[in-house]
């Protein structure tokens, strides 16, 4: 083994002993009987390392970058400056780093700025800092204990150990095309009691629920934001019902190398450690059951809000770095949250890149969905630019090399690039137009069936030459109405978040069915449950890769809010009876996401060329003006296994209208696969046990339905 | 409280007995006792953990390095495990290579 010389003190400070430490990384490293601290300030010329025992008000130790040490070797007293270039960066040797809690003070040659204020840089030596490349953050370790509010270093740096037993796993690396992505919120899922869960609301409680992840199909969960946010950020009672509402998606991140305490059972032990172990084992054991883990990553803002918001980090540390300003220093708002990271300054760039590789790296993460996305390819002043290095520098970065990246390609500023984000071959969209396309279609629009033929097909118009992995397919997502209220509900009913039904979005493209909200009219029931079944059909049987939101397999509700960012309740947990009382919509979904599964035809990864034939209610001889389609994928050709023939017909009217099939080649059978305008029974099969369909030359389908047949 | 450790072998069987907290400061010397159980080749590692009050990552990570230093086909039995370990133990999946038991008798 070979024995480092560098790995003594050379300097001590009071008890502790010190030597130079080293730039890179920054954070926190262990080296051999120390922890090596390194953080960035191009504008600070003051840092001090601030040490706590975990949870106390009382420092310590504070310990200067740059100030007065007694040298080892001599006893003499000398001036050291432990900093290379804009990096301060010390190691500290045995410190119990379980107990540890640190951050840094800074200041720099600028006027004091006042909360409220607009200014440049914002230092302020009585504030302690959070690194921001902390890999564990203290503060918030129990989700939604009230903190003390009087705490003036409420977001803790913690120290984590990297290593991990892996037991060999690494990334599954599945085909973007073969994915089927479930996408949901780590509380939500199992915080409801009827989960049934012993960890209920945190990583070990999914880890309990990969069984049913399983059984339904899902080959990978996206999930929302799991870096450590505050959920009391901004939290405030509802003015009416007094209710407390909370930052509760997590769309705004404190620290972008930490997982979120509160979501972690162990995060109560104070152990940044044990978060970190919880999250890997989950995610080691959903890779050991085929399923890929996509984390929701959220930079283009951060929790430190505009000049009136708290000082936490990044602003205290460098603010003209880390955020987009005005000449006169406030805080340009793309991202609707107050701040706009500075994504395209080369510092940030680089702890983007940081802080993505460390995910794939450590914690095995098979890719990531960029919220407002679109704010990653603006310069610094707010411009779009023409090849933004950031995108550039993750889709081809090395490490990344394999990961998904995925953006979600506009921001609140207006700029809108579905269909022209900046790819580099690598970036696939969350397809907005693919959503509102089938809202369309779904409530019965005449008239878009060119459109929705795009959309079926993978979008070739906005993604021609890129493949069908480019388009990420969705009907509903976090953002927006659940399936069962896209169906329930005309008009959202936002009046719980606390805003006078202003927030939330007005272009839904819902339809209520005839009634708006809950009713017990059968007739009413039973149609917007055959709505659910044509949108899980028509998700699940288009090219391109198809997203699920949680609880949308089982009917789950909002009561008709559109917008559950600050709900820590039923309006987001996940009702687990309801697989019970919507057992249809479940077995629907299974069987359809099992049926995708089954057929390569439906994940080609080009468009689909000569495989694909059009069809209405006459075969071959589509009528493109009104609320009928059908379309024929001819899988035969499909290598390196060939596939059957899979015939879908789409009627939107709400007429029962025949089909005439296409004719099959000789010693080929229609067998019906889903049908969702018959009886319950009879309305979907488990992929192979398809019944034979009587009538092989006419197909006749109920209004407002959808038909999947399978010739073989 | 304090941490202590001991070991004693009984015929192939390696028999560590841990009291106390076991973190950062207090694994290397268990770490210690692994090693120098592992030298004598058990074909079993028991861990008596009764008297252990808490368990750090560190800790665990010496539960890891056992199974590791002592080879797959040892098996590990914690016994006793109170009720904060047992749940350490099963949400870092730890559960599936060591076989938890309430007492052990050979």
């Amino acid at each position: 083994m070979v024995t480092r010389i560098d790995v003594y003190p050379t300097h001590r400070f009071g008890n502790y002993w010190l030597r130079m430490g080293h730039p890179f990384p920054f954070g926190t490293t262990f080296l051999a009987g120390g922890i090596n601290f390194s953080v960035f300030s191009k504008a600070a010329n003051y840092c001090v390392l601030v040490l706590y025992e975990r949870g106390s008000q009382v420092p310590l130790v504070e310990i200067p970058f740059r100030g007065l040490f007694e040298k080892v070797d001599s006893g003499e007293v000398v001036w050291g400056e432990f900093r290379i270039g804009n990096v301060f960066c010390m190691t500290v040797f045995d410190l119990p780093y379980e107990q540890i809690e640190y951050g840094f003070r800074m200041d720099g040659h600028y006027p004091r700025v006042s909360r409220g204020q607009p200014g440049i840089h914002r230092f302020n030596p009585e504030q302690v800092l959070l690194d921001p490349y902390a890999k564990g953050i203290g503060g918030r370790d129990i989700w939604g204990i009230p903190p003390n509010w009087e705490d003036a270093f409420p977001h803790r740096g913690r120290i984590v150990r990297d290593d991990f037993d892996w037991e060999g796993d690494r990334p599954l690396e599945i085909p973007l095309e073969d994915l089927v992505i479930y996408e949901m919120h780590v509380r939500s899922f199992t915080q409801d009691p009827t989960s049934g869960c012993k960890y209920p609301g945190t990583f070990a409680g999914i880890r309990e629920k990969i069984p049913y992840l399983k059984e339904l199909g899902v080959n990978c969960v996206e999930l929302m934001p799991i870096f450590e946010f505050d959920e009391f950020e901004n939290s405030r009672q509802h003015p009416q019902t007094g209710e407390l509402l909370m930052n509760y998606w997590g769309y705004s991140t404190v620290g972008f190398f930490a997982p979120k305490a509160g979501y972690a059972f162990t995060g109560q032990f104070g152990d940044g450690t044990q978060v970190a172990d919880e999250l890997k084992t989950l995610i080691k054991d959903l890779h050991s059951n085929g399923i890929e883990v996509i984390l929701d990553v959220v930079f283009n803002h951060t929790a430190e809000g505009n000049e009136h918001g708290p000082t936490i980090s990044y602003r205290g540390i460098d603010n003209q770095t880390y955020y987009m300003l005005t000449p006169e220093g406030y805080y340009f708002n793309f991202s609707g949250c107050g701040n706009t990271l500075n994504c395209n300054n080369p510092v940030v760039r680089n702890m983007v890149l940081d802080c993505l590789r460390y995910w794939a790296a450590e914690y095995h993460i098979d890719g990531f969905r960029f919220d407002l996305a679109a704010i990653l390819s603006r310069d610094p002043w707010g411009f779009p630019l023409p090849n933004p290095p950031l995108l550039e520098t993750l889709a081809f970065d090395p490490i990344l090399g394999k990961c998904k990246l995925i953006a979600e390609a506009w921001d609140a500023g207006g700029l809108y690039q579905v269909g022209n984000f900046a790819a580099y071959g690598r970036w696939a969209e969350w397809n907005g137009k693919y959503r509102d396309t089938m809202r369309k279609f779904l409530k019965g629009e005449p008239g878009i069936l060119g459109e929705v033929a795009q959309r079926l097909q993978g979008s070739p118009d906005l993604y021609g030459g890129r493949g069908t992995g480019a388009s990420i397919n969705f009907i509903t997502c976090h953002d927006g109405f659940t399936l069962m209220d896209l169906v329930s509900y005309n008009h959202k009913h936002n009046q719980a978040n606390g805003e006078d039904n202003r927030d939330g979005s007005d272009d839904n493209y819902s339809w209520n069915c005839g009634w708006e909200g809950e009713t017990d009219d059968l007739e009413i029931k039973a149609l917007r449950s055959r709505q659910i079944k044509n949108a899980l059909a028509i998700l699940l049987v288009s090219q391109g890769v198809p997203m699920l939101l949680m609880g949308d397999e089982m009917g789950r509700t909002q009561q008709g809010n559109n917008n559950t960012y600050c709900h820590d309740n039923h309006l987001n947990w996940l009702d687990w009876t309801l697989i019970q009382k919507n057992a249809d919509i479940y077995r629907f979904a299974r069987c359809c996401i099992a049926f995708r599964r089954a057929h390569p035809a439906l994940r080609l990864p080009y468009h689909p060329h000569q495989e694909i034939s059009w069809h209405g209610t006459q075969a071959w001889n589509a009528d493109w003006n009104g609320r009928v389609i059908a379309f024929m994928v001819d899988g035969r050709q499909v290598s390196p296994i060939p596939d059957n023939i899979i015939y879908v017909a789409l009627n939107m009217y709400w007429e029962t209208l025949p089909f005439e099939l296409p004719r099959l080649p000789p010693n080929y059978q229609w067998f019906v696969f889903a049908n969702t305008g018959a009886e319950i029974c009879e309305e979907v099969w488990d992929p192979g046990q398809e019944p034979v369909l009587s009538d092989q030359a006419t197909f006749l389908l109920r209004g407002r339905s959808v038909a999947i047949l399978v010739g073989r | 409280m304090a941490f202590s450790v001991h070991f004693i072998m009984d015929e192939n069987t390696a028999k560590v007995t841990l009291e106390g907290e076991l973190d950062a400061a207090s694994a290397p010397s268990f770490r210690r006792e692994i090693e120098k159980a592992a030298q004598q080749q058990p074909g079993r590692l028991v861990l008596f953990l009764q008297g252990l009050e808490f368990m750090a990552s560190a800790g665990l990570r010496v539960l890891i390095f056992a199974k590791q230093k002592m080879g797959a086909d040892v098996e590990v039995y914690a016994v006793a495990p109170q009720p904060g370990i047992r749940e350490t133990l099963e949400k870092t999946g730890f559960e599936k290579s060591v076989i938890i038991v309430d007492n052990y008798a050979d």
